[in-house]
């Protein structure tokens, strides 16, 4: 026993060679599940029909990520039965090649959003969250009454539509450019709205 | 014998105080969002306090503020007892805590103004990530340095904990956040879509397994022996699962995300190797147990080791649970429902928090030059609050969960479903008060735990307190039984 266990005091005894074991140790988990979805074409290339998204509804999507949405919402319609019947398609990979940050969540304490698009009125999305209880009494989602005073900053978007360029998202300059018009009197509602009801509608089903 | 040399414990008693502080602040702000789904008035239409932005100050303040605080506090204690020498590069080890408060404030600050990458517990943008990364490598280089000049050959296991703890959440925390900032206060990650959840997820269950695992572990492995008054009940037996665990944990994040668009082998091997971590998982809280052999009378006699048992039942359960709920089939009916917020509660509030309380009780005395914590009878009034608490939350979250789940997959016999989502919220209503009344009790309890911790740190405040000398030659090392 006592050969044995000297094979491992080398390791308790150096701390240089601990920390460096356990950084071989702790790189492969990451390293196997990650770098093959990089190389995979299907899971980085868009799906038929799946474009960036037009100013209004960056805006309203980037307006969704600092609200915090989803900590009551998920854009991950699951492959069950039962998941398919109430929200539609299940979700495929090519549907979320633009979304950065990913929006999937992980709770629903409001139902999944991810085919919500045209499900609704926009009149429906105003009244909702300028007040959801006006429409479902018996809600828990807060208000965001302040969507409707703030502009759309359509400089603030250009900046963000440049650095998604550079990430690589296929944006030409014509359309970063036209922001400044497409995004003209929209309010933050005009634009989480729009966002709101594009959700789910690009994509063409085989 | 001693020598001139003492232990620097002044950094120890700062982190003490910040995780005191940031577990009040912290649990606070996760009882008003618990209401606040009970009762959406209480959103009062101010953005900053509405709970989707308020939230992740919740989630924030009790990983990052208290627990963190806590890590760093008790590595710093440890690693000097366990090398029997004195703290390096003091200067910069008072940095790292300034430098993690800054961080933490910044990002309970930012985030409810909408500063956010709404990425799960990575939400601070850009410019705090950087913060807390040269903050990060700094309390790297202050443990790494120590445990140099330790003058105990042996590295104690508990460092090992601590060691992953600072070299895996290094790792994660930068490739997770990796991301080109477009303004100020706007970045997008470099990783889009599957990818990016595949980060996320990767990054989401290994600040699981290294913060609230690893690091914790570090903490359960020199105070429940230190506390127990016993050795290790088997020294090689966490030498195995301290290596499993941390080489299966890296493989596990998938889990969060089955039957999505990820790819299938992706999902299964998560699903596989998140069962295989039950036996190191399940190892390590049979280790801490089985050290109380001999001692199990201090259960009735010390709140600590109270809180210590209770910790160690908390985290074999949970992390049984979590193995469980990553087998598809039963993922398909917890996954987004509540249980998911009851299995991390059951493993925040039982596991996480009672044992940093169980040792934030039985370091603090020494820390703070007192033979014992100020009130005893205080200790047991927040155990009893604290487990009350936990109990009740934890209950009504799992059925709300079940709840939840069975409903939006009840089908009547011709195909279709039978409930609308709104039936299930409004059958879920009465738990989601239940849930806050057990938050109330736990965030009373920790109000009793500063009030203790305060009078406690009297002789601290008032500088009557000796640093204290460290013991040198060294004593022979005190391994497990079972090495001899």
């Amino acid at each position: 026993m006592k050969l044995q266990y000297r094979h491992f005091a080398a390791i308790e005894k150096h701390a240089g060679l601990l920390g460096i074991l356990i950084a071989f140790m702790v790189a492969f988990g990451g390293l196997a599940e990650i770098t093959p979805l990089f190389m995979k074409a299907h899971e980085t290339q868009p799906a038929p029909g799946i474009e960036p998204y037009d100013p209004l509804r960056l805006a309203g999507r980037d307006i969704y990520v600092r609200e915090g949405c989803y900590a009551c919402h998920t854009q991950m319609i699951r492959t069950l039965r039962f998941e398919t019947q109430r929200y539609g398609d299940y979700s495929v990979a090519g549907e979320f090649v633009y979304d950065r940050p990913f929006q999937w969540g992980s709770k629903r304490t409001g139902p999944d959003l991810a085919r919500v698009g045209g499900k609704y009125s926009d009149e429906w999305h105003r009244l909702h969250l300028l007040n959801p209880r006006a429409v479902v009494p018996e809600s828990n989602m807060p208000a965001y009454p302040w969507l409707a005073d703030a502009l759309v900053d359509a400089k603030d978007v250009q900046a963000r539509m440049r650095a998604l360029k550079r990430l690589g998202d296929p944006y030409d300059d014509a359309e970063i450019e036209g922001a400044i018009e497409a995004l003209e009197g929209k309010t933050e509602l005009d634009a989480l709205v729009a966002y709101l009801q594009g959700l789910g509608t690009q994509g063409e089903r085989q | 014998m001693t020598s001139n040399e003492t232990y620097n414990d002044d950094v120890v008693r700062l982190f003490l105080l910040a995780a005191t502080v940031w577990g009040v602040i912290g649990m606070a702000v996760g009882v008003l969002v618990a209401a606040q789904l009970a009762w959406p008035a209480l959103n009062f239409d101010i953005p900053w306090l509405t709970f989707s932005r308020l939230r992740p100050d919740h989630t924030l303040g009790v990983i990052f503020g208290f627990g963190g605080s806590a890590l760093m506090g008790t590595c710093y204690y440890v690693v000097q007892r366990t090398g029997h020498t004195r703290l390096a590069l003091e200067k910069l080890a008072k940095f790292t805590f300034w430098g993690w408060q800054l961080a933490c404030v910044l990002a309970a600050v930012t985030v409810p103004l909408g500063i956010t990458q709404s990425k799960e517990y990575a939400e601070p943008e850009w410019f705090v990530d950087i913060l807390i990364t040269i903050v990060w490598v700094a309390f790297g280089a202050v443990f790494f340095a120590t445990l140099a000049k330790r003058r105990i050959k042996h590295i104690y296991v508990a460092n090992w904990y601590y060691g992953a703890f600072i070299i895996a959440v290094a790792l994660l925390h930068v490739v997770n956040n990796l991301a080109l900032p477009a303004t100020l206060t706007k970045s997008y990650p470099i990783y889009s879509g599957v990818v990016d959840a595949m980060v996320q997820w990767w990054y989401g269950h290994n600040a699981v397994a290294f913060f609230l695992t690893a690091g914790f572990l570090g903490m359960m492995y020199y105070f429940v022996p230190r506390q127990a008054q016993q050795p290790l009940w088997s020294y090689r037996f966490s030498i195995v699962n301290f290596w499993a665990l941390i080489s299966i944990y890296m493989w596990a994040g998938p889990h969060h995300l089955l039957y999505s668009s990820l790819p299938d082998w992706v999902q299964s091997v998560g699903s596989v190797f998140s069962l295989v971590l039950l036996m190191p998982s399940l190892g390590s809280a049979a280790n801490g147990l089985m050290t109380f052999n001999g001692s199990w009378d201090k259960v009735r006699t010390d709140p600590a080791v109270k809180f210590m048992v209770v910790a160690l039942v908390f985290y074999a359960a949970s992390t049984f649970e979590g193995s469980m709920l990553s087998i598809k089939s039963l993922n398909s009916l917890s996954h987004n429902t509540d249980w998911t917020v009851a299995h991390v509660h059951s493993g925040a509030i039982g596991w996480v928090a009672m044992i940093t309380i169980g040792s934030l009780y039985a370091m603090a005395p020494r820390a703070l030059g007192r033979p014992q914590m100020y009130s005893i009878r205080a200790m047991n009034v927040h155990f009893w609050m604290h487990a009350a608490g936990l109990l009740l939350y934890v209950a009504s979250m799992w059925t709300a969960g079940i709840v939840e789940g069975l409903m939006w997959r009840a089908t009547s016999p011709d195909g279709t479903l039978v409930y609308s989502f709104l039936e299930s919220l409004i059958a879920v209503k009465p738990f989601y008060l239940l849930r806050f009344l057990g938050g109330v009790l736990i965030v009373a309890g920790m109000g009793v735990m500063a009030w203790n911790m305060w009078h406690t740190a009297e002789h601290a405040r008032a500088r009557l307190i000796k640093a204290i000398p460290i013991p040198i030659p060294e004593p022979p090392p005190q391994y497990a039984r079972s090495t001899t």
